[in-house]
């Protein structure tokens, strides 16, 4: 296969500069792109950022912020916003950065690549315009057979298709790449992940438009009967595979920090690209989580599926679970800090906020989001859990502490070098992975809290004072409910840094020239160690060893509390 | 990206590699498998649903 | 910068660190472990969720219901029946908006036939504070065997947004504890 095949006949030369911290050659036309998807995905955060804190406030017995009507209107522009436009829009510049970039290739068609922009950006515009008007409050699962406004569901399927014509281009760039020789052997390790993230975005966006067709043209009349299972069934294959997506982004996001920051190769390429592997083979098999408290489905297809088959994507991620960390020890113990277990850790640019967002989010996805998602998605634990407040903890702990921390992390890296405009307010740039990634965590854990105690997620007033028959949850839930208020309002702040200093340093960033120094430093050999593959070898992991023994005890530990409470339960069968 | 390039050393390059390094071989893996174990199996699972007595 | 052509071209046949492999050991054991543990809880856990159900029409259900309600009867509160079924019974739960009906009173230790499905929109049975959760689907009818094992007052709540009522939602349950009711009135006997 050609790369005239792909896309057409190539056209007139690319125009390239030569990245002075990196010595990456970087195609003008895709960091115009890139620059482009990662401002559309923080205005995106912006909007879908203030109906979260206005969500959490509302479900703050103390304030209970929006009447119903309004509360449920900001869920669902909360979900579509931040689930699925911000971290799609980062996405889709993680793929042009992790194929033209890092493959010192041109980006291929750059002119359809900005189809693909705009497509997205009228279909984001056109499903929050739909949601404000009031009569498309469905929540983002939009379950039939409740009904949203026909372009609620055009809206989604303009932007996925938007989505899909960027995988596309970031496909063809691979092509190109390879046609031209621009690199050697195999990719570096951060486009392999890349890759993963690309195949599991086709898959996810092919399912949904499967499903939301024939749902639009359900909205428009043209279809008399959606079957709400069937559906449920369809949606989520791109529903949680959309997050599957973010998990391959985030980590790739890891190793790239961990590269351009400290130096570090991957442990083994082999195993690293396996873990990647077993993501593209079964991550998206998950979308059964959802199905598990279901009618009809047989034991035997919910256990294959929700255990991601023997749980060898679990697998996946206990790996780079070990392998993101064991990289960086092992960089900086060449760095030089080798005194103890743990020199290398204390001695790590926690300062620089691309790191600390980094590695926060490692160790917040593993611990809150990853623990939390296996037994939640365990076949017979599920029915403890199922739709309360619980799931939102969960996914709150991979999508906000993992993903969207990875993803601030990562900007502090696009503004100097693809923006190349200086960190404005570096003090307080600093400060916000941590406000950020501590308030998020609280909303997570305090979600999971209220769930735990039964707090049904979705629910505009947990006191049920209208309702007929009356009832009340414990004390501990309000508690939970009001913390987890507190913490959004923290989440908030460290949000509202971030966009400030991206905003900021988007316009009146100090431009960078020609021998300007970094606020925040890369590693010297960064450059090479991201566009390059092969392994660090044989190295000692003390700190790394303890690091992922803690986590396997809480995991083990966590695991079967949550049995001992199923035990506990009324009998059924 | 399917074809192999020719390896400079004389090493044969092992067919796991190979896999790993074939993009489309992965996205058709990656896209088959989510479809037949998750959609289909359980598409089948609910038509199969009898009608109440 | 210059492509530099890669220095071992082969990485797959790299010997994998000891501690790499000794953590994919770990972790590959215990993933089988916790897919083993599910598929035996089928075996000697009490907790399952049983897949039986039906194709129904929501009229047909919600006729199905009324019947069971009616029979069944023994007084109503807030205008909604207090449904007492004999034990083993089939048991009808409905969820529409916005309420679970009827309110049932079932006995602590007796297994009952629940059938559970919706009208309208989808709807999600939580059973409050015992924290069994189970969706709901308007058009399917679910079946599972449901055995109480504490006595007391129980709240069902909607846990799937169900539009502008979804907080009203509520229902009841009632669990009495027979023998413990009957050692009672031997007492008050007695004395």
């Amino acid at each position: 296969m050609t790369a005239e095949t792909v896309i057409g006949a190539v056209g007139k030369q690319a125009e390239f500069r030569t990245c002075q911290y990196t010595g990456l050659k970087v195609d003008v036309a895709a960091q115009t792109l890139i620059k482009a998807n990662a401002v559309a995905a923080v205005v995106f955060l912006l909007i879908g950022g203030l109906l979260g804190l206005s969500v959490a406030l509302t479900r703050w017995p103390a304030v209970h912020l929006l009447p119903a009507e309004w509360f449920y209107l900001a869920l669902t522009g909360h979900g579509a916003n931040v689930l699925l436009f911000w971290i799609i829009f980062f996405e889709i510049a993680v793929l042009y950065f992790a194929s033209a970039v890092l493959l010192n290739c041109r980006i291929a068609a750059p002119k359809f690549a900005w189809l693909g922009f705009i497509l997205m950006i009228v279909g984001a515009l056109l499903t929050n315009y739909a949601v404000l008007q009031g009569d498309s409050s469905v929540m983002f699962t939009s379950y039939p057979p409740m009904q949203a406004a026909p372009n609620f569901y055009l809206g989604l399927i303009l932007f996925a298709v938007g989505a899909l014509i960027g995988c596309v281009i970031f496909f063809a760039t691979l092509v190109i790449a390879k046609e031209e020789r621009t690199y050697e052997g195999s990719v570096p390790l951060v486009t392999f992940g890349a890759i993963t993230a690309a195949i599991i975005a086709v898959f996810t966006i092919a399912s949904g438009a499967v499903i939301l067709i024939p749902t639009w043209l359900w909205s428009l009349g043209l279809i008399s009967n959606i079957d709400p299972l069937m559906y449920k069934l369809v949606w989520w294959a791109m529903g949680h595979s959309t997050q599957q997506i973010n998990v391959s982004a985030h980590v790739s996001i890891w190793y790239l920090t961990a590269a351009l920051l400290l130096g570090a190769k991957p442990l083994s390429e082999k195993v690293s690209r396996t873990a990647f592997f077993m993501y593209i083979l079964f991550l998206q098999l998950a979308s059964a989580h959802h199905l598990l408290a279901e009618p009809g489905l047989d034991s035997s297809w919910k256990i294959v599926n929700t255990s991601y088959m023997m749980y060898l994507a679990v697998l996946g991620s206990m790996v780079h679970g070990l392998t993101v960390p064991g990289a960086i020890e092992a960089a900086q113990r060449k760095n030089g800090y080798t005194k103890g277990v743990f020199e290398w850790l204390r001695k790590a640019p926690w300062g620089n906020p691309a790191f600390s967002g980094m590695f926060l989010s490692l160790v917040m996805f593993g611990f809150i989001g990853g623990i939390s998602g296996v037994v939640l998605g365990t076949e017979q634990l599920n029915v403890l859990m199922h739709n309360t407040l619980y799931v939102p903890g969960h996914f709150h702990g991979t999508v906000v502490t993992g993903t969207t921390l990875a993803f601030m992390g990562g900007t502090y890296l696009v503004l100097p070098l693809i923006f190349q405009r200086e960190i404005i307010w570096p003090k307080l740039a600093k400060l916000q992975p941590y406000l950020f990634g501590i308030g998020a965590a609280g909303i997570s854990l305090f979600m999971m809290g209220a769930g735990t105690l039964g707090v049904p997620r979705r629910h505009w007033d947990i006191t049920f004072s209208d309702a007929p028959i009356a009832f009340a949850h414990s004390a501990g839930a309000f508690l939970m409910m009001g913390l987890n208020g507190i913490s959004a309002i923290l989440a908030a702040l460290g949000g509202a840094i971030y966009v400030i200093v991206v905003v900021g340093t988007v316009l009146f960033g100090k431009k960078i020239v020609g021998g300007h120094k970094l606020t925040f430093p890369l590693h010297s050999g960064g450059g090479a160690a991201v566009s390059h593959y092969g392994s660090e070898g044989a190295v000692k992991l003390p700190g790394t060893i303890i690091l992922i023994t803690i986590f396997f005890v809480s995991f083990v530990l966590y695991y079967f509390i949550n049995w001992k409470y199923l035990s506990e339960l009324w009998l059924f069968h | 990206m399917s074809t192999l390039e020719p390896v400079p050393s004389s090493e044969r390059v092992p067919t796991m590699q190979r896999i790993l390094d074939n993009t489309f071989l992965l996205l058709f893996l990656g896209v088959t498998i989510p479809t037949v174990l998750y959609i289909l199996w359980g598409v089948m699972e609910l038509v199969s649903i009898p009608l109440a007595k | 910068m210059a492509v530099f052509p890669p220095k071992e071209r082969i990485w797959w046949n790299e010997p994998i660190e000891r501690v790499e492999l000794i953590w994919i050991g770990v972790a590959f054991l215990w993933g089988l472990f916790m897919f083993g543990f599910m598929i035996t809880w089928h075996f000697i856990g009490q907790q399952n969720l049983n897949k039986e159900a039906y194709r129904i029409a929501p009229s047909v259900y919600e006729t199905k219901v009324e019947e069971f309600a009616k029979k069944y009867q023994v007084r109503e509160e807030q205008g909604v029946p207090v449904v007492k079924p004999p034990a083993g019974a089939d048991v009808y739960i409905l969820g529409r908006l916005w309420q679970w009906w009827p309110v049932l009173e079932l006995e602590k230790g007796t297994s009952y036939r629940i059938h559970l499905s919706t009208i309208d929109w989808m709807h999600g049975f939580s059973l409050q504070p015992v924290n069994i959760n189970i969706s709901a689907y308007p058009g399917y009818e679910h079946v599972f065997t449901l055995t109480p094992t504490e006595s007391g007052e129980f709240g069902i709540v909607c846990n799937e947004f169900c539009g502008i009522g979804h907080h009203t939602m509520t229902g009841k349950i009632y669990v009495k504890d027979q023998k413990q009711a009957e050692v009672n009135q031997r007492l008050v006997a007695e004395r």
